[in-house]
């Protein structure tokens, strides 16, 4: 599903990843971890299109993320780790989504409403003006509602309180299967029922990749 | 196509709300209420009177302002997004990059132009309330001008924003292009040029490269060529080139250099990392 070969990224002298090779398949749930400056980072980045590799490729589907960006986003759900200061109010963000993917604005507000964030009593109010908490959960309901068949998480439980984890993690296993779900995560134990693969990062480098029996 | 649209409509709505699109309306609109109230339609300086003196003193000053309104406005589009990850939230859906940016483009266009357009129709709908005539010449002309104007800032600064990874160096170099395009304009430009005994066909030259200098002639072609307001280069080229061919021209080279600043911007976009 998501194959990468000798993928090399470099940002002046320093080399942010150095010649990965790996592969996430469909009911692949991987826990990506590494000390900050691993290339975390930098790999998902790579798979979503953002940077050109200096040299090696990236594959999702059979196609390049750069090349074909529409038809590769059209599968891939990502949330970042902090939600940007976008100043679209929800319902305008919610109509970008929706035209943009063809997504339901009725399951975002289902998934919303799962993740107890009230939409409706903030639709008009810009995303940037809500709670930390608030802008993450509903990143979360739009991922989720997106139903795509690749899910990117980067750290999403860092705005949540212990609540919110809760029904996140549930969600997340009513709704991960058939998929690859790729996770970077600083706190192995907060995502060990839901992977069942863990890819270790250093320097650039993979270091590690084990299965985890769930 | 419909992600096109839905981005410049996205985009045009986000900045009716700015607090800069405020300032910048009651900049253009106050404008034209200040010379109303000051009198300038009645009054009578050097030939020019009514509304033809009002719009004359309009676009004078629009010539200094808007290419800074546009550029400081403008320039951090893609470079701020990008600055504070908004860009790489955005683009994670499946939006090409052709339509992000030229959806962009065509929604602040939208935004730059409406209200100097809007202060000028203010300014006609209170002449004909007062019983002005109206200089429809100099309406159009201006309309057209003010267009081609917009377009060529635009491209400049989607051009900055496109290679600029931070948004306080894009504002730097905004200001830089606005200041060098300001001092090669008529009069500073010939002392400069002729202090240094540089060739005349030269200086005429980089007039005629710089939108802002096209605009003010243009601007004030349709009056008095002989008055001595416009400035030796203005006054040779209106004196070397048809008025008509001039007007064309001064309208078809902005609105060229600002679509090729832009498609150079898109290019870069494209080729660059993204984030």
């Amino acid at each position: 599903m998501i194959k990468i070969n000798n993928l090399t990224k470099k940002f002046g002298k320093n080399i942010s990843l150095d010649n990965v090779n790996i592969e996430f398949n469909k009911s692949d749930y991987i826990a990506l971890m590494g000390a900050n400056g691993a290339g975390k980072t930098t790999l998902v980045r790579s798979i979503l299109g953002y940077y050109h590799p200096d040299s090696g490729s990236v594959e999702i589907n059979g196609l390049d993320p750069i090349k074909d960006r529409v038809e590769v986003l059209n599968n891939i759900s990502f949330v970042p780790q902090l939600p940007p200061p976008i100043k679209l109010s929800i319902s305008e963000l919610m109509e970008y989504i929706s035209k943009s993917t063809g997504v339901d604005k009725g399951q975002i507000e289902y998934f919303s409403n799962e993740m107890k964030l009230d939409i409706k009593a903030n639709i008009n109010k810009s995303f940037f003006t809500l709670s930390g908490g608030m802008k993450q959960k509903l990143l979360i309901a739009i991922s989720l509602a997106r139903k795509s068949k690749i899910i990117i998480y980067d750290e999403p439980t860092a705005n949540l309180d212990p609540k919110a984890r809760d029904d996140f993690y549930r969600l997340l296993k009513d709704n991960q299967e058939d998929k690859t779900l790729l996770f970077i995560t600083h706190r192995l134990e907060e995502v060990q029922d839901i992977v069942n693969r863990e890819v270790y990062m250093d320097l650039g480098k993979i270091v590690s990749d084990k299965a985890i029996i769930i | 196509m419909k992600n096109l649209y839905l981005i410049a409509f996205l985009d045009l709505k986000e900045s009716l709300r700015a607090k800069w699109f405020l300032v910048y309306s009651l900049v253009f609109g106050g404008l034209i209420a200040l010379f109303f109230i000051a009198g300038v339609t009645e009054s009578q300086v050097m030939g020019f009177s009514g509304l033809s003196r009002l719009l004359l003193m309009y676009i004078q000053i629009t010539i200094i302002i808007l290419p800074i309104f546009i550029l400081i406005t403008t320039v951090r589009s893609i470079s701020g997004d990008r600055d504070n990850h908004i860009l790489e939230y955005m683009l994670s859906f499946p939006i090409s990059l052709k339509e992000y940016y030229w959806g962009k483009i065509i929604g602040r266009f939208i935004t730059v132009y409406l209200p100097v357009l809007l202060a000028m129709i203010i300014a006609i709908i209170f002449g004909v309330i007062k019983g002005a005539s109206i200089p429809w010449s100099i309406f159009f002309l201006y309309t057209g001008l003010l267009f081609a104007l917009s377009s060529s800032f635009l491209g400049i600064a989607f051009f900055i924003s496109s290679f600029v990874k931070s948004s306080e160096v894009a504002l730097g170099i905004a200001f830089f292009v606005w200041i060098l395009l300001l001092a090669f304009i008529d009069i500073a430009l010939i002392s400069i040029m002729m202090s240094n005994r540089l060739d005349e066909e030269l200086i005429i030259f980089i007039a005629l490269i710089n939108p802002m200098e096209i605009f003010r002639v243009s601007a004030i072609s349709l009056f008095d060529p002989e008055l001595t307001v416009m400035g030796p280069v203005a006054f040779y080229i209106l004196d070397t080139i048809k008025q008509s061919t001039f007007i064309f021209i001064s309208i078809a080279y902005p609105i060229l250099l600002g679509l090729g600043f832009a498609f150079m911007g898109f290019r870069i976009f494209k080729k660059k990392d993204l984030v």
